[in-house]
């Protein structure tokens, strides 16, 4: 039985692990890489971090250092102050850190994110961060990295995850909104702050109406049009006269839901969008009106495409239902497959990945 | 198969009970009859008998994705309805464009039940392969049952009354029993006169609310009969035409399961309905429920099993009389009939009347309910003496007033995530007490009682504390405290704690109570016996 995390937080695993990880040990900082010493997307504060996006769950506060996409550190920025210390990678440039090659490639899931390469005498391995394989016509596409070794994230690595297309599911939304706004009612979508609400800001037909914003999706917006990036949609200002808003859409984060700012958007219809949304159990212990499946990770099928566009032999899988997806590379793929519970298996949690 | 998965899904995507009932409203008023009558059935609850078991489903489920039978059960315990998992697993729609009707379907399924494993394999997953993925989710429903679609019995009735115009009671008492959508019309069913074509029909049942408010808030204690609350199994009893019908509340056919009413289709005078608590029965008293299940469990009912389980209908109301429906008369009134009808000089060895108890004021009945247990019983019923008979569980007339529930404080040690709305979720909790030799004993499983934000966080905390899993159990470390309410304990053998407990459920999280302080199982074996 390999354990991932041991109590001592700065030495590394068991010593089967030692052996086996040559480039990169599991740790209770987080993902670390001895021979370069970085650590990737750590938890707890270290010296030096490679962050591969900006969600909270990965890009955490009290680095001494970041290394990044430029459009990921403008996110830092929002997020962490503007006096952090970061440095910028392009994707595909590289940089080298005692002898270990570093370089990002694009993940596709949300703006700036990145896979992590790396490169040490001859071997490659490549640390996923969250992905997809989709396009959401905003971050760039998803390219395939090949290398000798894969840890990727599993949140929807279950065959019972097989999304539909974001473009049917798109139009799905619209349509939504059109029949609310013709029954009376406003439209609430909730989708996570960074990466969801701007691929829905840039789908929804402005033909159909109005669109507003939550206070906390108004402010990623700010962030990203310093960095090019233009959405549609408007503060929601709390004084806003009732009769602007009817018929309109207004996105909103997850954590709005059951908040009294909602009220003051009656009457309306509100929706959940998120990879979840696919369980009906999900959807209706939210007590939404609608669910619509929208993700900005990789499902099964993409997960699948992607362990094979890489090529690697080895892969150890994190962030999901890394047991039932390492059992299967295993047994069916014939790939040597391990299970990493980061942080106590809180990867389970589907609140954080809304 | 289309419309009707189209009611499905716009029942399923609204929480609003309008919005549902107007949907059912609809599909009525633009289906033909058969196909009205077979949807109605499956809203209710009326569904075919399943052709095939789980295991084989799963199989054929599994084979047709290309997923490994593990990997189907791992994603199923996910999801946590079967259906929606086979739905969700298998490959898309491989031969699109083709319709079905719902009876033709339900008929196809119904007759599976005759055909060779191989057959019924090759029936259902064609249709796995013809369907869409919304079909496939209803169709797979039909085939596992419990086709719940957040529709009430109460809301179905509601539409129906609306679409025929009929008053809801009606509509009520027409859907009672087992009719078949394949013979009935919308004519007969809900509109024919039936005498003599319907005599199984039982009325709907009347239930009552639990007292939520002071006893005096019911107003003068003469304006109300008392009666005991007895643990048995609520039944109707229907004799018409020289034939017995005795029906339980779940609307389960029962007549064959209790042949110590057989001479009332003899002794009774046709025209006859009565309500009250099916119950077993010696020496004056009731005896305890666990009795009741061993014999309600039996498939042949031996000599033995009805010796030690005698049976008898305590009745407590009277619905029918003279073969005329008299629901609308004030209680007192039923009450005389009934007491009349018992009270004949050829008694009825198997029914007794519920007992009126009498008390001087509210204070008293407090006092009785408190101590219900000693008098063997649950509590108190309260009826108002010029209450009509009404349908369903409605406030005001009748209510029951439960004595307190028993209590004990156990150590959660396995959690399983729940189903439905749960799916995902650790809801489903073992809990445990100490044992002679400081082991922790599982000696209650429970998943209701606590609140959305205490499931969640014990959820998570579940997640964080997991020492082993089994399957889709996890053992966690023996950390929180619950207190688990209880309606009745009795010896078991079949539990590691040598106790089986009636209605167990969490009353709350004990967060000031550490596993030390826990009780014991030597703690409920004593109050086994102080129930004695």
């Amino acid at each position: 039985m390999m354990r991932a995390v041991t109590d001592n937080i700065d030495k590394p695993t068991a010593t089967i692990f030692v052996y086996v990880l040559t480039m990169l040990q599991f740790t209770k900082r987080g993902i670390y890489c001895p021979q370069a010493d970085i650590y990737i997307d750590p938890w707890l504060p270290v010296d030096k971090a490679v962050i591969t996006h900006g969600h909270s769950d990965h890009a955490r506060w009290g680095m001494g250092s970041y290394l990044c996409h430029p459009h990921t550190a403008a996110i830092l920025r929002l997020r962490l102050g503007a006096a952090t210390s970061i440095q910028s990678l392009e994707y595909a440039e590289a940089t080298t850190v005692n002898g270990v090659r570093i370089s990002l490639h694009p993940a596709g899931h949300i703006i700036g994110s990145a896979q992590v390469r790396l490169e040490y005498g001859g071997e490659v391995w490549v640390v996923s961060g969250d992905y997809k394989l989709t396009h959401d016509g905003i971050s760039v596409p998803y390219e395939p990295v090949r290398c000798h070794t894969f840890v990727t994230e599993s949140t929807f690595a279950l065959p019972i995850y097989r999304f539909p297309e974001p473009a049917s599911v798109l139009l799905d939304v619209n349509h939504w909104w059109q029949q609310n706004a013709a029954a009376g009612f406003n439209t609430v979508l909730l989708a996570y702050a960074l990466g969801k609400s701007q691929v829905l800001l840039q789908h929804l037909g402005p033909a159909n109406g109005p669109v507003f914003l939550h206070g906390a999706v108004a402010n990623v917006n700010a962030t990203l049009a310093g960095i090019g990036y233009r959405f549609a949609g408007e503060y929601l200002a709390p004084d806003i006269d009732r009769m602007t808003i009817k018929g309109a859409v207004v996105v909103a984060p997850p954590s709005a839901l059951g908040s009294p700012w909602l009220k003051k958007l009656a009457p309306y219809r509100i929706a959940l969008c998120s990879g979840w949304m696919q369980l009906r159990g999900a959807r209706r212990r939210r007590g939404v009106d609608r669910g619509f499946v929208l993700s900005d990770h990789a499902d099964w099928n993409q997960l699948n495409r992607a362990v094979a566009a890489t090529g690697a032999e080895n892969v150890y899988v994190t962030h999901g239902y890394e047991g039932p997806f390492a059992r299967w590379l295993r047994e069916e793929k014939g790939l040597q497959a391990h299970e990493m519970h980061l942080q106590g298996g809180a990867s389970e949690l589907m609140e954080d990945d809304l | 198969m289309r419309r009707f998965t189209e009611l499905f899904v716009s029942i399923d995507q609204t929480t609003k009970t309008n919005a549902k009932v107007s949907a059912i409203v609809n599909y009525l008023a633009n289906s033909d009859d058969r196909s009205a009558l077979y949807a109605i059935a499956l809203l209710i609850g009326n569904r075919p008998r399943r052709p095939v078991k789980t295991a084989a489903l799963k199989a054929w489920a599994a084979s047709a994705a290309g997923i490994p039978d593990w990997l189907f059960e791992t994603s199923y315990h996910i999801v946590g309805d079967l259906a929606e998992a086979i739905a969700l697993a298998l490959p898309p729609q491989a031969e699109p464009g083709q319709a079905f009707t719902l009876p033709h379907v339900v008929n196809e399924l119904a007759n599976l039940l005759t055909r060779t494993d191989a057959e019924k394999k090759e029936t259902i997953t064609s249709y796995w392969r013809r369907l869409d993925p919304d079909e496939r989710f209803v169709f797979i429903k039909l085939i596992t049952g419990n086709f719940r679609m957040g529709v009430s019995r109460q809301l179905v009735i509601k539409a129906l009354a609306i679409h025929l115009g009929m008053d809801e009671a009606a509509v009520a008492h027409r859907l009672m029993g087992k009719w078949s959508p394949a013979t009935e019309t919308m004519a007969s069913l809900f509109s024919e006169n039936t005498l003599g074509e319907r005599d199984f029909q039982p009325y709907p049942f009347y239930l009552a609310y639990q007292l939520d408010a002071p006893p005096e808030s019911l107003g003068d204690i003469a304006d109300w009969y008392i009666e005991k609350k007895l643990d048995g199994i609520r039944g109707q009893l229907i004799v018409r035409n020289g034939r017995l019908f005795v029906w339980s509340r779940g609307e389960d056919l029962l007549t064959d399961k209790f042949p110590e009413f057989a001479p009332l289709t003899e002794s009774l005078p046709n025209g006859t309905v009565i309500d009250g608590e099916i119950i077993p029965w010696q020496d004056g008293r009731p005896l305890p429920f666990q009795v009741m299940q061993t014999r309600i469990g039996r498939k042949n009912l031996s000599p033995k099993s009805l010796s030690e389980a005698p049976l008898v209908m305590v009745c407590y109301d009277l619905l029918e009389w003279n073969g005329e429906d008299i629901r609308a008369k004030p209680m007192r009134d039923r009450r005389n009939l009934l007491q009349r009808l018992l009270s004949s000089p050829t008694p009825y060895p198997a029914l007794l009347l519920s007992e009126i108890m009498t008390f001087d004021g509210w204070r008293e009945v407090a006092d009785f309910r408190q101590r219900a247990r000693e008098s063997h019983c649950e509590g108190v019923m309260l009826k108002r003496k010029d209450s009509t008979y009404g349908s369903g569980r409605r406030r005001g007339n009748w209510w029951k007033w439960k004595t307190d529930p028993l209590t004990a404080d156990g150590v959660l040690i396995y959690a399983q995530s729940g189903h439905g709305r749960r799916a995902n979720l650790y809801t489903d909790y073992t809990f445990a007490v100490w044992d002679e030799e400081g082991v922790l004993v599982p000696f209650a499983k429970a998943y209701s009682g606590l609140t959305d934000k205490e499931i969640a966080e014990l959820d998570n905390w579940i997640k964080r504390h997991t020492l082993e899993r089994f399957g889709p159990v996890r053992s966690v470390t023996p950390r929180h405290v619950f207190e688990i309410a209880f309606e009745g304990i009795g010896e078991s053998s079949r539990h590691k704690s040598g106790v089986a407990l009636r209605f167990p459920r969490i009353l709350r999280w004990r967060r000031d109570k550490s596993p030390k302080d826990a009780n014991t199982k030597a703690d409920l074996l004593q109050l086994i016996e102080a129930l004695r």
